[in-house]
């Protein structure tokens, strides 16, 4: 019985192996043809036809996938709850969001030539020397990965030296996005308070609000995600992946064995804010709006609930489960606004109890009866 | 010593490989020595003027009854422990009370716990390549490739532990014995100079407890090997020099003849287990 239970949960480490990968871009290749394809070429009110709103629910869909991703490269594979992922996503959301503000110009309601609309609602004469260079797309860009790659830097830093780990490193990093969200909170702090930052007009000179961007930006996160998969795949694959999977499993262990393993926890945990970050990048101009919301605890939370919905440590399990749950949500908070809560719940309470290893653990056992899995040789080589 | 003429000789091909700490100086004789080392937990003296010097390639089998401070001894040296007094010589170059847990591994200490803890979601192989002594800094880490080289001295060890065949199953599912060897073979893979080993046959049977001595004698001379053991007839089959701990300090050393005639060790060790074992 023992034997059965190591067994799967070292495939489930690594489970297809490579075809893993492939399968997974393939189908995320093919599902971007087929989206753009049913958008473009088949006529509007054609059963078949993807409207412009759906391509826009896609690519946020995507945008969380990627955030899932980058929590299950944390999660999955080097053991770290994180319950605070939400704050990098919204603070790489926040790095677009104030390149968008600038780009409005003199546009805003005030016509104001530099100042965003809520600054000179607040009477401030000038910008705050943080948003200085958002003006510029490189920075602004650079911003979305350096900003949330900085706060887990020094965060990770503080945190991974003095030994903290386990629940106590989750509470933190839930206090983390809650102290970020009370701060964005205040107009003091310049990011526009409760309301926080939208009336977005263009991207890189690309008009938001037509369908050519909508779909564009959609393309754009599907190839983020694929560009973000290939790289986790790529560091859980390395001798890294498995000092990661080592330090989940035994980390005195892996210290002894000469790994300084608060090291390994901060490089691993700075690539996934900076991937969390790049996808609240891709997410904000697709919903028009960053606010502190992103920031609450609830949010980080949620994105655990579909990682571990979709199977913990396979990387595409953490897709599956941010397009399955929020799809469910999409549709549910339209029929029924009042049951979401409850059918996530739910949701959760039944892939625990009967799918501990989530969706990814359920194709994997499909696939185990289909056919006997062979060790492969090359494994390890 | 062939195998660990080839093993050195590779390390001049694969610098990488080679340790990256200066080499411990043992021409002055012992590998390890502990002098008036003292340490005191909520002022209990859990170790009290110990001294203990332990030779190049020597086995040494360290026994005592429990709460003697063996474990103890085992985490000062290994940086573990900070020791209240007293000094701590890796060879005659190392001052080990100031280094940390990883620099000591990377010296070459290496320490097999009593429990047998190995990375059970990953293969056997996979065991022994994290362990192998290499540059463990992150981007050395990060693209570090599977080389023939690296791949024939996993084997080397596999075959040295006796699991060759099990080298792609997960650790998970390796019987408590083989996970002691696959321990051992960790250990081996960060080509130590000191091996510290707790409690190796503790849990197991019979067979196993022959292969594991003939491992670790086999061992020796090639590293100083330090046992501590509770089984008396384990450490008669391998030791050649026994030394007793006794509430923190050293009560007697010797040949387990020597040692097991001492009145005082008899008394306060010897002869009750003596019993047990019978």
């Amino acid at each position: 019985m023992m034997t059965q239970s190591s067994s799967s949960q070292f495939w489930l480490t690594r489970p297809f192996g490579e075809r893993a990968t492939q399968i997974f871009l393939g189908v995320l290749f093919a599902a971007l043809l087929l989206v753009t394809v049913l958008h473009l070429a088949v006529p509007q009110g054609h059963p078949l036809h993807v409207n412009a709103y759906t391509v826009n629910l896609f690519g946020k869909y995507l945008s969380y996938a990627l955030l899932a991703v980058a929590v299950d490269l944390v999660w999955g594979y080097l053991g770290i709850l994180s319950l605070g992922h939400g704050a990098f996503f919204a603070i790489g959301g926040y790095a677009m969001g104030m390149y968008l503000m600038r780009q409005i110009g003199d546009r805003g309601t005030y016509g104001d030539p530099i100042l965003p609309d809520f600054m000179v609602f607040l009477s401030w004469d000038s910008l705050p020397w943080y948003w200085l260079g958002f003006d510029m797309a490189w920075f602004a860009f650079a911003m979305v990965l350096l900003a949330p790659g900085l706060l887990a830097l020094v965060f990770g830093f503080l945190a991974f030296r003095s030994r903290v780990t386990g629940v106590y490193l989750s509470i933190i990093t839930q206090a983390l996005t809650f102290a970020l969200m009370l701060a964005f909170f205040r107009n003091e702090m310049g990011f526009g308070g409760n309301n926080g930052l939208t009336d977005f007009r263009e991207l890189l000179g690309f008009n938001l609000r037509t369908n050519d961007t909508r779909l564009g930006l959609f393309i754009a996160t599907g190839v983020a995600l694929a560009l973000g998969y290939i790289l986790c795949r790529a560091i859980v694959t390395s001798k890294l992946g498995r000092v990661c999977v080592a330090t989940r499993d035994a980390e005195a262990r892996t210290r002894f064995i000469g790994y300084r393993v608060e090291r390994f926890q901060l490089f691993v945990f700075v690539v996934s804010a900076m991937l969390a970050g790049l996808a609240g990048a891709l997410y904000v101009p697709q919903v028009g709006i960053i606010n502190p919301s992103e920031f609450s605890p609830i949010f980080s939370i949620e994105i655990v609930l579909w990682v571990a919905l979709g199977g913990r440590a396979t990387l595409y399990g953490a897709v599956i489960g941010a397009i399955l749950v929020n799809y469910a949500k999409t549709i549910f908070t339209g029929v029924m606004p009042d049951a979401w809560l409850f059918a996530l719940g739910a949701m959760f309470v039944l892939v625990t109890v009967f799918l501990p290893k989530g969706v990814a653990g359920l194709l994997l056992h499909l696939k185990r009866r289909k056919k006997p899995v062979t060790p492969p040789k090359e494994a390890t080589a | 010593m062939s195998l660990l003429q080839s093993l050195t000789t590779r390390d001049r091909v694969f610098d990488f490989m080679a340790p990256q700490a200066s080499p411990v100086d043992v021409r002055h004789g012992p590998i390890l020595y502990m002098e008036d080392v003292s340490v005191s937990f909520d002022g209990f003296k859990a170790i009290n003027n110990l001294n203990l010097t332990i030779d190049d390639g020597e086995l040494r089998c360290i026994i005592g009854p429990n709460g003697a401070g063996k474990t103890t001894m085992m985490d000062i040296i290994t940086g573990k422990t900070r020791p209240n007094e007293g000094s701590v010589w890796f060879g005659s170059r190392h001052n080990l009370l100031q280094m940390n847990e990883p620099d000591i591994a990377s010296l070459g200490i290496g320490r097999k716990f009593q429990k047998p803890t190995v990375f059970e979601a990953l293969s056997v192989f996979e065991n022994l390549e994290l362990a192998m002594a290499a540059d463990k800094r992150i981007l050395p880490t990060l693209t570090a490739r599977m080389t023939g080289e690296i791949k024939d001295r996993i084997d080397d060890v596999l075959e040295t532990i006796g699991l060759t065949e099990l080298r792609f199953q997960p650790a998970g599912i390796l019987s408590h014995g083989q996970k002691q060897w696959l321990e051992i073979g960790m250990l081996l893979m960060q080509r130590p100079r000191l091996l510290l080993v707790d409690e190796p046959v503790a849990g197991m049977t019979e067979q196993e407890m022959e292969r594991t001595a003939e491992l670790l004698t086999g061992l020796a001379g090639k590293q100083s090997v330090v046992v501590v053991e509770h089984d008396m007839g384990f450490v008669r089959s391998i030791a050649r020099k026994v030394t007793v701990l006794h509430q923190g300090s050293v009560l007697a050393e010797g040949s387990m003849d020597q040692v097991s005639s001492d009145p005082s060790v008899v008394e306060v060790y010897l002869g009750a287990d003596d019993e047990e074992a019978a």
